[in-house]
C-alpha cells in the first residue's frame, strides 16, 4: 500500500465525490448548529446518496483498521486511536460510535489529509465493509447475543465474518482468541494475530463453532473433543492485571478506565499498534489515560451526588458492568429502555445474574422499568422505581451512585445531566 | 455420559419437590430462555413446593423423573445438533421417555419444533424431530419479528397470552395437536393459530422467557404436577400484573 499521499486527499478525488463530501460535511455542520446529534452521520448518507462508491473513493490511499464485535467497540476504537497517537501522524476516527456506512464516510470526509483511520464497523455490516475499505487491518473482539430482533443470529455472523476475511488475504486480523466464535471466525485468515483478551461471558461459546460438539474448558484454555478445533497459541496475553507482549515481558496496565473488559480493549489496542511498529512502552502511555469514551464512565456531580455512568446493551456488557460496580453501600441506579437502537425485546433481561445486587440500595428507571423491576423481584433483588435520575438521587440521599443503563436510557441521562462527557 | 443432577435450594424435601429440567441450555438457549426456569421455580415457591432444578448440557444424559421439561430457542445449526443428541437415546430414555410417563414438557421456539415430528434444516431440508406431538414445522418466507398476542384455548384456562417471537417457522398441526391459543396480533403458526399441546407436551412460538408475562401459562404447567394449587399472594403478583397490562395496552389489547 502507498504511503505517499498527495497534500489534501479531497483534491485527489473525481468531482462528484468531492461535491459529495462538500455537501455532506455541510449538512453535517447544519445537524449540528440544529442541534441534533454530532452531526457526523447525516453528513454521510447524503454524501452516499449522491455518490454510492464514495467509503471506496475516501478510503484509497489510507492504512484503514477496521474494529468489530459485539461489546468494546467504541472505547477499543479510541484505545487505538490514542496507541497510534505515537506515529505523531493525524487518524480519521468515527469516535462517537457512528458504526454503520454513513459514520465511516463522515469520519474520513471529515479528514481529508489522515493516512490513518480507526474506523468501528457494526458487527453485520463488517464484510461488506472490509471489501469497501480494502482494510490493512480488522479487529474482532468478541460476539455474543445482542438486540436478536434486529440483529443476525451469532453464528450466521460468525460464518459471514469467516468467509469475509479467507477472501481477504492482505489483512492483518487482529482476534482473540479466548472466545471460541471469534476464533473460528478468524480461522482462515491468512495473517492473524491471537490475543489473549479473555473472554466472562462464556453463554454463547459452549458448543464448537466447528462441529457443534460441547467444547471443553480447562482454565483459559479450550477445544473441541470432536475435531481439530482449538484455542490458537496466542501472541499478547492478559493475564490479570497486566499484559505479557509478545517477547514474554509482562507490565502492569494501569489504565484510568475501570474493568477487566477494558484491560482487555488495551491489550487488543497494543497488539494493534504493533502492526505499526509501535512498542508496548510507546503506546501504553497514551492508552492508559484515555479516560471516558462517548460519555461511557464519565463521573458527573449532580444535586451533591457524584455519578458514574455505564453504558451496557446486552447480558455479556451488564456481566462486565455489574464486575467493575464499588463495592456497597454505594446505591446503583439500572435503566432500560426497549428503542429501536436498544431492541425491542427485553428477554436478555434474563440472561444477566442480578443476584450480586442483593443487599445495596438499587433503584430502576427507564422506560421498561416494569420489565426490570420483575426481573429483579425473580432475582430476589430488593429495588424502588425512580421516575427520573433526579427522582433517584433524591431517594437515595448518598454521595455517589453507580448507574448502569442501555443504549437510549443512557443517552437520555446524559442529555437530562446536560450531555456530559 | 453423565446424567444431568438436580440442584436443591435450602426447601428441599426429597420427592415431594418439583423438579425442573432445563434441557441443553448450551444449544438451546438464546435469548433470555432461562426467565422460564426462574418463573417457575419462583412461582411453586411462593406457594410453598420446594424446587430441585437439573440444567443438563447436551453431553449429559437427559434424566427421565423429571417433572417438568423445558426447551429453549436456537439457531439452525444448534437446533438440529439438539433434535439429534435428543434422539439419540431412542423412545425408552431421555424426554421421550419421560414425555411418555406423561411429565411436562414446554418447548419455545426451535425448542417447539424440535418436539414435532419434523421442522426445517439450515437450507430448509425437513430434519426429524423428536415426535412427541403431532406437529411439522418448514421455513416461512418472512420472519416474524415482534410483540405477540393470543388468547389461549378456554379449555386450559391460561388466559390471554403476551410476549415476543422471533422467528421464520411456520407450523402445520396434524389431528393429535390443538392450537395452544388464536393469534389477536402477531404471526404464530402462520395460520391464525399459536403453538400446540396434546396431553402434557405444549409448544409455543412466544420465544425465550414466555412464562414471564403469562403466569396463567405458568401456573397451568405447575397445576399439571401438583393439582390445585393455592392462589398466588397479591402482594408477590402486583408487578407481573402490571407489566402485562403495559405490554397488553401497548398492543392495544386488555388483559
Amino acid at each position: 500500500m502507498s504511503t505517499s499521499s498527495p497534500p489534501s486527499r479531497r483534491f485527489g478525488l473525481p468531482f462528484r465525490a468531492r461535491l459529495a463530501t462538500t455537501v455532506g460535511g455541510a449538512a453535517g455542520r447544519a445537524s449540528r448548529l440544529a442541534g441534533r446529534g454530532d452531526g457526523s452521520v447525516i453528513g454521510g448518507v447524503i454524501g452516499l446518496r449522491l455518490k454510492p462508491d464514495l467509503l471506496s473513493l475516501l478510503a484509497r490511499g489510507r492504512q484503514v483498521i477496521l474494529v468489530t464485535g459485539t461489546n468494546g467497540k467504541t472505547t477499543t476504537t479510541r484505545l487505538i486511536t490514542a496507541a497510534l497517537g505515537a506515529l505523531g501522524q493525524q487518524v480519521a476516527s468515527n469516535a462517537f460510535g457512528a458504526n454503520m456506512e454513513a459514520g465511516l464516510v463522515a469520519a474520513l470526509a471529515k479528514a481529508p489529509d489522515a493516512t490513518l483511520a480507526v474506523l468501528e464497523v457494526d458487527e453485520k455490516y463488517m464484510p461488506a465493509m472490509l471489501t469497501a475499505t480494502g482494510a490493512r487491518v480488522v479487529v474482532l473482539l468478541n460476539l455474543s447475543r445482542d438486540q436478536m430482533d434486529r440483529a443476525a443470529e451469532i453464528w450466521m455472523l460468525a460464518r459471514r465474518w469467516r468467509a469475509a476475511l479467507a477472501g481477504a488475504p492482505g489483512c492483518r486480523v487482529i482476534a482473540n482468541a479466548d472466545d471460541p466464535l471469534v476464533a473460528w471466525a478468524a480461522g482462515q485468515a491468512r495473517q492473524v494475530t491471537w490475543v489473549a483478551a479473555g473472554q466472562r461471558w462464556h453463554d454463547d461459546s459452549w458448543c464448537c463453532p466447528n462441529c457443534g460438539s460441547h467444547l471443553r474448558r480447562d482454565g483459559e484454555d479450550w477445544y473441541c473433543g470432536e475435531c481439530p478445533n482449538r484455542r490458537p497459541p496466542v501472541r499478547w496475553m492478559l493475564a490479570g492485571d497486566e499484559v505479557i507482549d509478545p517477547t514474554g515481558r509482562s507490565r502492569p496496565l494501569d489504565l484510568a478506565l475501570p474493568g477487566r473488559a477494558n484491560r482487555s480493549n488495551a491489550v487488543v489496542a497494543l497488539a494493534v499498534a504493533e502492526v505499526f511498529g509501535i512498542t508496548a512502552s510507546q503506546a501504553m502511555g497514551a492508552v492508559a489515560q484515555v479516560r471516558s469514551v462517548a460519555g461511557r464512565y464519565t463521573q458527573v456531580e449532580r444535586h451533591g451526588c457524584a455519578l458514574r455512568l455505564l453504558l451496557a446493551k446486552n447480558p455479556a456488557g451488564w456481566l462486565e458492568a455489574l464486575d467493575i460496580l464499588v463495592p456497597p453501600p454505594v446505591p446503583v441506579l439500572l435503566a432500560v429502555n426497549a428503542q429501536t437502537p436498544d431492541g425491542k425485546d427485553t428477554s436478555w433481561l434474563w440472561d444477566v445474574d442480578y443476584r450480586r445486587l442483593r443487599g445495596r440500595p438499587v433503584f430502576v428507571a427507564g422506560e421498561r422499568k416494569l420489565d426490570l423491576a420483575v426481573r429483579l423481584e425473580a432475582d430476589e433483588v430488593a429495588f424502588r422505581m425512580a421516575g427520573s435520575v433526579d427522582e433517584a438521587i433524591a431517594m437515595a440521599r448518598s454521595p455517589s451512585m453507580e448507574v448502569i443503563a442501555n443504549y437510549t436510557a443512557f443517552q437520555q441521562i446524559r442529555a437530562a445531566l446536560g450531555r456530559v462527557g | 455420559m453423565s446424567e444431568g443432577e438436580y440442584r436443591s435450594g435450602p426447601a428441599y424435601r426429597g420427592p415431594s419437590a418439583v423438579r425442573l429440567v432445563w434441557v441443553y441450555p448450551d444449544l438451546l438457549s438464546t435469548y433470555g430462555d432461562r426467565g422460564n426456569l426462574l418463573v417457575l421455580a419462583r412461582r411453586a415457591r411462593l406457594r410453598g413446593y420446594p424446587v430441585e432444578i437439573a440444567e443438563v448440557n447436551s453431553d449429559q444424559r437427559v434424566p427421565v423423573d423429571g417433572d417438568i421439561y423445558l426447551l429453549g430457542g436456537g439457531e439452525d445449526l444448534p437446533q438440529i445438533l439438539a433434535a439429534r443428541r435428543l434422539a439419540a437415546g431412542g423412545q425408552r430414555a431421555g424426554l421421550a421417555a419421560a414425555a411418555a410417563r406423561g411429565a411436562v414438557v414446554f418447548a419455545v421456539c426451535a425448542g417447539y419444533q424440535i418436539v414435532g415430528a419434523e421442522f426445517g434444516g439450515v437450507e430448509g431440508e425437513p430434519v426429524p424431530g423428536l415426535g412427541l406431538i403431532d406437529i411439522r414445522s418448514g421455513r416461512g418466507d418472512r420472519r416474524g419479528v415482534g410483540e405477540i398476542v393470543a388468547d389461549t384455548d378456554p379449555a386450559l384456562g391460561a388466559g390471554r397470552l403476551t410476549g415476543f417471537e422471533n422467528h421464520q417457522g411456520v407450523t402445520r398441526l396434524g389431528p393429535g395437536a390443538k392450537p395452544l391459543a388464536t393469534v389477536i396480533a402477531g404471526v404464530g403458526n402462520g395460520d391464525g393459530t399459536e403453538g400446540a399441546y396434546a396431553g402434557r407436551v405444549v409448544g409455543t412460538y412466544l420465544h425465550g422467557p414466555a412464562l414471564v408475562r403469562n403466569p396463567g401459562l405458568a401456573d397451568m404447567l405447575l397445576g399439571w404436577v401438583v393439582g390445585t394449587m393455592p392462589p398466588a399472594d397479591p402482594r408477590q403478583e402486583d408487578l407481573v400484573l402490571k407489566l402485562r397490562a403495559e405490554r397488553l395496552a401497548a398492543q392495544g389489547a386488555p388483559a
